[in-house]
């Protein structure tokens, strides 16, 4: 897994030099781009989950003349302008897993023929039940933290962006170039009411994974073989120990 | 062949009276001002199309809705102009000489006629759960259809199923566009459609002598392209965040908007807000009740109709995403709080001096 920290010429490297710790070395894992729509991502989320969730069942109503207020109306703004940095920051994610070093498609695949990934996903497994004394070292994500990604967190974004840009088109009419790309939703499912409902249940899926992958990055961070959360903010894993 | 106009004069109804009703059917239609000539001009030449009027399973409140198209002439005029040479609810005629103008009507007019279809065929039991003339409703349609020039699914039965077809659909009633598949189909959706919207398809496609044009989901974009809600008068409130919170609150005697008491108008698609209903008396938002989609398809399977989210069936519990949501993330909540409460154990047996699986570690924070 040894991998050059920065090899994409013109992309400039977190800190210039390289943060050494004491312990088992560290790898440059996470270029800026990754970190910045990582944070972007998650302020998304969380005013989409907050916003969609009062969309849904809306605050007490607001007295005084209509003309006055315009508080649904903000709400429903805040949810499309990060419902926009989701579906906007996914597509640039997408494209920086093609141009971005190797660590940045990882997620995008998960090699379920090789053994060596079984091998270590059941090693995953074993870690999280308790029955492992020590997780192995990962320099990317762990094999179970990446199907997770894959399939709990890609698939779900990619859920949410799809349905929501339909619904989204439906305000903007049907001549718009976004029902024009995404009104074949409503075919799909059959009526606006039923993507609105399966549009909230994605909510919940991906509540579902930011919990988990909280979770798991505090455990980790805390119990695990090398740094988690501070490598999402300056891109370096730093490994403990020596030992493979 | 009678045109139209020659059916009106007969009925003694003025020329006057005639253009009227040309310049109403193309403003309704959104044409141009020039429109309402071409439109008197193609009902005073083409000879009337002949439809053919079937019903399946069905309760008749698209005919009338239908028969009270709000112009003082509509009725006149669309039952003139279109010729409905069958249609087993309205005509005179019965048993074996009702059929017999079927026959008749079809292979006299092959390939010229319209088919409106009101309601649906149901599938299960070989089609026995709907008899028509002694017949399965699906075979007389299929039969029918053939040499149509097209079909027009007249309200929610024909074009998505209704409440017949909603679950568990023990019929297998099942939508036209479904059954009948090689000719160009209209949905005109609605439980019932708009009186107005029925009549200006059908004016459309006499004077154009081609079908309205259609959205994705066939049905005609002049009146299905845009939502009740995008067009209602209580709008205001919405995007103020003025909602009636219980029925016959203060809210609700303002007019304020019916969102939270589960109205459909925001996934409704139909032109209620615009044309309304009666003779364009009222809608039903107009006169407080929120819109329950009967335009949408499945509309009944999106219930309640008084809660704005829908209820969903996952693992046999009935609830809205946010009611199994909040259980589902609670349950998942529970097993990470005794999944970390199981690690800082195990993390603190590490730590402690002397235990053999800890010793080889380095700094474990």
């Amino acid at each position: 897994m040894a991998n050059p920290s920065t090899t994409l010429p013109g992309v400039p490297d977190a800190t210039g030099t390289e943060p050494h710790r004491e312990g088992g070395g560290s790898v440059y894992v996470y270029q800026i781009p990754i970190r910045l729509w990582h944070w972007a991502t998650v302020a998304a989320i969380s005013t989409l989950a907050l916003t969609g969730y009062f969309i849904g069942s809306p605050l007490p109503s607001v007295g005084g003349e209509a003309s006055d207020s315009f508080l649904f109306g903000y709400i429903r703004s805040a949810h499309f302008i990060a419902g926009y940095v989701l579906a906007i920051g996914l597509v640039a994610r997408t494209w920086w897993a093609l141009v971005g070093n190797v660590h940045a498609r990882q997620i995008y695949t998960v090699p379920v023929r090789d053994p060596k990934f079984l091998d270590e996903l059941w090693w995953q497994v074993r870690w999280y039940s308790f029955l492992a004394s020590e997780p192995r070292k990962h320099v990317g994500h762990n094999p179970l933290a990446r199907l997770t990604m894959f399939f709990l967190f890609l698939q779900t974004a990619l859920f949410l962006s799809v349905t929501g840009l339909a619904l989204y088109s439906e305000g903007e009419g049907i001549e718009s170039w976004q029902y024009k790309a995404f009104g074949w939703v409503f075919s799909l499912f059959g009526s606006s009411q039923r993507v609105h409902t399966l549009h909230h249940v994605g909510m919940w899926v991906m509540l579902l994974f930011v919990m988990t992958h909280v979770y798991a990055a505090i455990r980790e961070d805390i119990m695990g073989r090398a740094s988690i959360l501070s490598t999402m903010i300056s891109g370096w894993r730093n490994f403990r120990d020596t030992r493979e | 062949m009678d045109t139209f106009f020659d059916v009106l004069r007969r009925q003694g109804i003025s020329r006057r009276s005639f253009v009227k009703f040309c310049s109403l059917t193309a403003t309704s239609l959104g044409l141009g001002a020039g429109f309402s000539a071409r439109m008197a001009h193609a009902m005073e030449t083409k000879p009337r199309i002949p439809v053919l009027w079937l019903h399946g399973l069905e309760c008749t409140c698209c005919s009338e809705s239908f028969i009270r198209s709000a112009h003082p002439l509509a009725k006149d005029v669309v039952l003139s102009m279109l010729s409905l040479d069958y249609d087993d609810t309205l005509m005179a005629a019965a048993g074996f000489q009702a059929e017999a103008i079927l026959d008749q009507t079809m292979k006299e007019y092959k390939g010229k006629y319209i088919v409106a279809v009101e309601g649906n065929p149901p599938l299960g039991e070989d089609g026995n759960y709907c008899m028509v003339g002694g017949r399965p409703f699906v075979d007389r349609l299929k039969e029918v259809c053939e040499d149509a020039m097209a079909v027009i699914s007249w309200g929610a039965c024909a074009s998505w199923g209704c409440v017949q077809a909603a679950k568990p659909n023990p019929t297998k009633a099942t939508p036209v566009h479904e059954v009948i598949r090689n000719k160009p189909i209209i949905k005109v959706p609605g439980c019932p459609p708009i009186a107005e919207v029925m009549t200006g398809v059908v004016s459309y496609i006499l004077t154009f002598d081609r079908l309205p044009e259609l959205d994705r989901m066939g049905r005609p974009k002049m009146f299905y392209s845009q939502r009740i809600h995008d067009k209602c008068y209580r709008r205001p409130h919405f995007d103020a965040g003025q909602f009636v919170e219980a029925w016959d609150d203060e809210n609700a005697r303002k007019g304020h908007c019916l969102y939270k008491m589960g109205c459909r108008g925001p996934t409704t698609y139909n032109a209620c807000s615009t044309v309304r209903w009666n003779g364009g008396v009222s809608f039903p938002i107009q006169s407080g009740h929120g819109c329950i989609g009967c335009s949408e398809p499945d509309f009944w399977d999106n219930g309640p109709f008084y809660q704005r989210l829908s209820n969903i069936h996952p693992f046999m519990v009935e609830g809205t995403a946010d009611s199994v949501g909040a259980k589902v993330a609670g349950g998942v909540g529970v097993a990470i709080a005794a999944h970390a409460a199981m690690s800082a154990v195990r993390q603190a047996q590490r730590a402690a001096p002397g235990s053999s699986s800890s010793s080889s570690k380095g700094d474990s924070k």
